[in-house]
């Protein structure tokens, strides 16, 4: 315990600094799951994706915010055939994300030259003009993730607030609305599918950089990663509007990851970290219904039977 | 004057060439000139929400065609054909997103039948636009323009949804028994602002109801249909001498049931 309250400025830091990276992964995770109303598990495959193509075009020389950009474009394209397997062969989305998913473990393989990972050690990153000044690693994840999400989190806001975007919302509230309204509820939903899925690969992406290594294997439980962001925030922060309810996700992201961080403090075994990671979501998702029957309770109504 | 909408011969099967096969629509012939109101009678299960659905492209039709304005729909999709048509349903959930607020549902209305662009949804012009509309409808709903749908009544969501279909001027509206699921006094209001948007814009209506006295004081001809055939067709004249009485007499004739076994209610 003295140990964990020793390091506790370092856990905080770092988890600040990764819950930032992981953000991207939690709002796009938002976008399909909660806007959409579409549980979509390419999120395993394209973000190990975002990392694949980050890491070979560094190592190939390319800058890091082209390699970067290009892992985006990546991550769109994996949404997009999920998206076209979904609407257009009409397979069901959890089994079209499955298909995608599966997919892209062999492409994913394929673009890292058929090793399981890549090392970026030594190579240039997004992050290296900042810590070349800073001379902090987690300060300048910050600065940089932070300033990113300053950007992309009111950009994506407004898009949501254009004809489409709000075509987008309205497909994943009610679709025979949108459809008898003359939304095509196929292209807003593709288009979903390739936002969602480009932030995705774009977190897969900066967190390769900042642990300078892809991981062929890295997807594993990442949809539980965003699925858990976004349920901290929906829990600490109820009934907000879009705009706050996006950077909420971000907290909900550094939350989680200060709790996994304490989880590993325990003194438990490595491979039961997951087993607590799941009971800590699974009380979570009851949370709601438990202060609800709190409520109940406090009017004193019961329900019998 | 040229028929606005025309079936020719429309037929419809469910679970075609199965053991649960219905044949719900048969060989339709139907038309309607611009700025006509029919209603349609007929007992449960009669087809005439599948007759409504076949309008609106909810699925392709077995056979047949369907034009409108001369032009030949029968193979195009609801979102193809809400460029023309729009429509109310039964259920007052089914109409409106919940979660976008009654502004923004009114905003994704306005852009029925026009090509959605990357300009701003919601406007200082189209807000004040909305506020005029929902004053229109009497019911204090201008103050809740940024309220969520979900948070509204049933007869709330049902005339905003009305306002919706009637927002840009549809060639053709169809209503499914959408006062059924209100209260007799919500109903009653929602019926009123129904005849009132509907003569103000000379609109083509289509209206199912299992009311017989709207089924007679509403609209300028009657349709009953009985087991997916159109059985009766009375004009403005015929439908004026008419009582629910005589009505029912009619339904019985036809369907050689009488009016209990068919649950078509009065009130
Ligand atoms: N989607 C569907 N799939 C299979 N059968 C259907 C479907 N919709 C309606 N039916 C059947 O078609 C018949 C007519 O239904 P419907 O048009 O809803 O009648 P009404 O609106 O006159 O009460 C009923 O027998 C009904 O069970
Ligand atoms: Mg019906």
């Amino acid at each position: 315990m003295l140990n964990f309250l020793t390091h506790l400025p370092s856990i905080f830091i770092s988890s600040v600094s990764q819950g930032f990276l992981w953000s991207f992964l939690a709002v796009g995770v938002y976008i399909t799951f909660r806007l959409l109303d579409i549980p979509d598990m390419t999120t395993e495959g394209s973000f190990p994706l975002g990392g694949a193509i980050v890491s070979i075009l560094i190592l190939q020389g390319a800058s890091p915010v082209i390699s970067t950009s290009l892992a985006v474009l990546g991550g769109m394209l994996a949404g997009l055939i999920t998206g076209l397997l979904h609407t257009k062969l009409k397979i069901p989305a959890l089994l079209a994300g499955i298909i995608t998913m599966t997919g892209l473990y062999s492409i994913n393989s394929r673009i890292m030259a058929n090793s399981a990972t890549l090392s970026l050690i030594q190579q240039p990153t997004v992050f290296s003009w900042f810590e070349k000044i800073l001379k902090q690693p987690h300060l300048s994840i910050i600065i940089l993730g932070g300033m990113l999400l300053l950007i992309l989190l009111p950009l994506l806001y407004l898009f949501f607030q254009t004809e489409i975007g709000l075509a987008i919302i309205a497909t994943g509230d009610n679709l025979t609305m949108s459809q008898a309204n003359g939304i095509n509820t196929n292209s807003t939903q593709l288009l979903g599918y390739m936002l969602a899925n480009g932030l995705i690969a774009l977190s897969g992406a900066l967190l390769t950089q900042q642990k300078g290594f892809s991981d062929l294997n890295a997807g594993i439980g990442t949809i539980v990663i965003g699925l858990a962001s976004i349920i901290v925030a929906e829990v600490l922060f109820k009934q907000k509007p879009l705009l706050t309810r996006l950077f909420t996700i971000v907290l909900g992201t550094v939350v989680y990851r200060l709790i996994l961080a304490f989880i590993l403090e325990l003194p438990i075994q490595a491979n039961d970290n997951k087993f607590f990671s799941a009971l800590f979501l699974a009380g979570c998702l009851c949370l709601p219904l438990l202060q609800q029957q709190e409520k109940k309770l406090k009017k004193g109504v019961t329900y019998h039977g | 004057m040229a028929n606005l909408l025309e079936l020719n011969n429309v037929n419809h099967y469910f679970h075609l060439n199965t053991v649960h096969e219905t044949h719900v629509l048969q060989d339709i012939q139907l038309t309607m000139k611009e700025g006509e109101f029919v209603t349609i009678i007929g007992g449960n299960g009669a087809g005439k929400s599948t007759l409504l659905n076949s309008i609106a492209g909810t699925f392709p039709v077995t056979s047949g065609n369907i034009l409108l304005n001369q032009e030949d729909i029968t193979k195009k999709n609801v979102v193809q054909r809400s460029q023309f048509i729009s429509r109310v349903f039964q259920d007052p959930k089914a109409g409106t997103a919940v979660r976008l607020t009654v502004g923004e549902n009114l905003a994704i209305a306005a852009c029925r039948g026009k090509k959605r662009t990357l300009s701003r949804a919601k406007t200082a012009k189209n807000r004040s636009f909305f506020i005029e509309k929902l004053k229109g409808l009497n019911m204090g709903l201008e103050e809740k323009i940024d309220t969520e749908i979900g948070l509204l009544s049933g007869g709330q969501r049902q005339s905003i949804t009305l306002l919706m279909a009637t927002l840009n001027k549809p060639k053709l509206l169809l209503l499914d028994e959408h006062t059924a699921a209100l209260d007799p006094k919500s109903s009653h209001i929602i019926m009123n602002k129904t005849k009132e948007l509907i003569d103000q814009q000379h609109l083509t209506t289509f209206m199912i109801t299992h009311n017989m006295e709207d089924a007679l004081n509403y609209g300028q001809r009657l349709i009953m249909l009985h087991q997916g055939k159109i059985v009766v067709d009375l004009d403005e004249t015929a439908k004026k001498n008419l009582t629910v009485a005589d009505l029912l007499t009619l339904f019985q004739e036809q369907s050689g049931h009488s009016i209990q076994d068919d649950a078509l209610l009065l009130q």
